[in-house]
């Protein structure tokens, strides 16, 4: 199984006819993901890999049961992208553009808890349960992310979309497969955190285990640590931290937008303790993630 | 991107907030002592800089008389603190302050709304005061879907068990100020003290905002009215000239990124990726006791003549003997690519590609026909088998080794 995802899941792409959204399309459909969509004000009538362009998301959404959105729109645009795909009532966002100012998504992310729908991203590269489906830009082509991600049992969490790959990839040589793998996005504040997600990897029968790849900035880790003390989680949870080095220097902006270390919570010392406290196992090399699972597991 | 005091105070006199007396910046000596004929004493002279601890540093003096006042602009301006040497010297009056509170409008990025914080126990740390004294302490969130109202100020003003005029004077600074956050992409809006005059009027002591990075295009007209340059980036410390010249070489095409380019003094050169994986490379490379010469991020596909001369740029730096190229299993980048421009700047360079690249790492899309280029280049490569950590530990050997 999977959370978020599976190979029935319908899926739209919002600016479809971008350059990067048209790969992105062929990606998904390479991969069996079920595109059946994709909008572009001005644009509509025209197909993309065979699949229709509108002018709105409502065109859409009348006819066909439309399961996710996958936004990839210049950044001035993105909120009111996220507004209306929410307002048609679609209820997986996966927004990959970058750069939207925090009010904006701010802005989002209050209009989908109003709706009961949920927002993956910003400024991340989407939702792949092996085997199921691929939502948004993760693994890169079809025959790329089938050597990554393979199915399996671990839940990947990642606040970088490349370090995602690179989990999946060195657990997937380690013989451990994924559940599903969610590039969170790098920035303050985005759709859906650690600790937002953890329930419905809790409630997935198939994930035994989550993997996550944190950075310094924010209170993600933090609140991921007392979500798994307080609900005891049944998942053992492996951790590893990057950019130590920012520690020494705060004030300095390094990584993604949300990595600015503003006080001593947001450190990666601070953060480890917190996780460690948790009983969340901390890796030190991203190789040493598989052993530590495994040791969970035991 | 943060904003000097007395740029934090001009937004806010823009939307009425009640500033301390004169409350101009001075850049000599001699303009402190004008600006302080002008007020008349007592004084207060603070030097402009963006680190915390001015007070602790002797940044912030108390003087009566124009001449004095010239004499402590001198030592401020003068004065370095943290590193930084001040931009100017704010000089106002010192107006005898009744009670000082705290305001701050700031994210909570657990709750994702935008939350506002007072506190009667103005002046301090406000961290402190959460930790000794929460019941000083009020917060309020506000939607930012909804117009803001007044009375969200009120019940936080109220929350703390004021009362009177002092209710009615607070709810509309505290309601401003959320407007003021919400209008400019503000990540953080603070008045500390926030002083309440012996006329029971209050008065903006100190002000602090920070501005979104991400939202700089959208207030371009308020920067400019501040005065303050599309270059500066208001991080901890100003740009180099190296950084200034990356941000260049990246801003040639919009294909990808090839910058983010941060300058250390060391000997090995990084072209790293992308932006969770240079943190994770850069902490390897020191971790194996490497001397990094730079940090930097490619990463969204650039084109073959970014990496080129991201690559030129860090080999002119004096002192990088060798490059490493790295990144995690890249999906959107082309390996191809990266590694033909890596190649050429180091040609167009003058030197050897298999002498001055210590390791290419990076696995991924269309790893085959970059790893196919290096080995006619007779360059080192691994695939994704060799983790980040150990390819890091396989540069820093070369270099230990040459």
């Amino acid at each position: 199984m999977s959370i978020l995802i599976t190979k029935d899941t319908t899926v739209i792409v919002q600016g479809i006819t971008g350059r990067e959204a048209v790969t992105m399309t062929r990606e998904m459909m390479d991969y069996g993901t079920k595109v059946i969509g994709g909008v572009t004000p001005g644009r509509g009538g025209r197909e993309i890999h065979g699949v229709p362009v509108c002018d709105s998301v409502e065109q859409l959404t009348n006819k066909t049961r439309v399961d996710a959105s996958v936004i990839s729109v210049p950044p001035a645009f993105t909120r009111d992208a996220a507004l209306e795909a929410i307002e048609a009532g679609i209820k997986l966002l996966v927004i990959i553009t970058e750069n939207i100012p925090r009010y904006e998504v701010a802005q989002m992310v209050e209009l989908a808890n109003m709706r009961g729908a949920k927002i993956i991203g910003p400024n991340c590269l989407g939702v792949l349960s092996p085997g199921e489906a691929k939502v948004g830009n993760l693994g890169g082509r079809a025959e790329d992310a089938k050597k990554a991600f393979v199915p399996g049992s671990i839940g990947v969490m990642s606040r970088s979309g490349g370090m995602t790959t690179e989990i999946c990839s060195t657990l997937t040589a380690a013989g451990m497969g994924q559940s599903t793998a969610v590039s969170i996005g790098g920035d303050a504040i985005i759709g859906s955190s650690y600790a937002e997600l953890m329930p419905l990897f809790e409630a997935d029968p198939d994930t035994k285990a989550i993997a996550i790849y944190s950075e310094p900035g924010g209170r993600m880790e933090a609140d991921l640590a007392r979500w798994v003390k307080e609900n005891k989680s049944r998942l053992p949870v492996v951790a590893f931290m990057a950019g130590r080095f920012m520690d020494e220097m705060p004030g300095m902006r390094f990584g993604h937008a949300g990595t600015i270390v503003e006080g001593k919570a947001d450190t990666t010392a601070e953060k480890i303790e917190r996780l460690r406290e948790a009983g969340i196992g901390v890796a030190e090399r991203i190789e040493d993630i598989p052993k530590l699972v495994q040791q969970g597991l035991a | 991107m943060r904003f000097y005091e007395y740029e934090s105070k001009a937004l806010l006199a823009k939307h009425g907030f009640p500033l301390p007396k004169g409350s101009k910046v001075a850049h000599t000596p001699a303009e402190a002592e004008a600006i302080a004929r002008e007020i008349g004493g007592p004084l207060v002279l603070k030097s402009q800089v963006l680190s915390g601890g001015r007070m602790k540093a002797g940044g912030v003096l108390f003087t009566e008389t124009p001449a004095e006042a010239k004499a402590a602009a001198e030592t401020i301006l003068k004065l370095e603190i943290n590193g930084q040497t001040a931009r100017g010297v704010l000089v106002e009056s010192k107006q005898p302050i009744a009670q000082e509170f705290y305001l701050g409008v700031t994210w909570d990025g657990t709750a994702k709304k935008p939350v506002m914080i007072l506190s009667d126990m103005g002046g301090i740390d406000i961290e402190e005061v959460a930790e000794q004294h929460p019941e000083h302490i009020a917060k309020r969130h506000f939607s930012t879907l909804m117009p803001f109202a007044d009375h969200k100020a009120k019940e936080l003003v109220a929350s703390l068990g004021i009362t009177g005029s002092d209710l009615n004077r607070l709810t509309r600074i505290v309601a401003t100020l959320a407007r003021v956050f919400q209008q400019y992409d503000l990540t953080l809006a603070e008045i500390n003290p926030l002083g309440k005059l012996e006329d029971g009027s209050f008065v903006a002591v100190d002000g602090h905002v920070d501005l979104e990075a991400e939202a700089k295009g959208k207030h371009k007209k308020l920067l400019e009215e501040l005065g303050i340059g599309e270059d500066e980036t208001r991080q901890a410390r100003p740009p180099t000239p190296f950084e200034i010249k990356g941000r260049e070489i990246n801003e040639v095409d919009h294909r990808g990124v090839a910058g983010n380019v941060t300058e250390f003094d060391g000997t090995l050169g990084l072209v790293i990726g992308a932006g969770g994986g240079s943190l994770t490379l850069f902490d390897a490379v020191r971790k194996h006791g490497g001397d990094p010469a730079n940090y930097c991020e490619i990463g969204g596909n650039p084109s073959v003549s970014k990496v080129c001369n991201l690559t030129k740029l860090i080999l002119s730096k004096p002192g990088v003997e060798k490059i490493a190229v790295m990144m995690n299993v890249v999906s959107n980048t082309r390996v191809d690519l990266v590694a033909r421009g890596v190649i050429k700047g180091v040609i167009e360079a003058g030197h050897e590609p298999s002498e001055k690249i210590a390791i290419f790492r990076i696995p991924g899309s269309w790893e085959r026909d970059g790893f196919k280029l290096l080995e006619k280049y007779g360059v080192e490569y691994c695939d994704r088998s060799v983790s980040m950590y150990e390819a890091a530990g396989r540069a820093v050997a070369k270099m230990k080794a040459a």
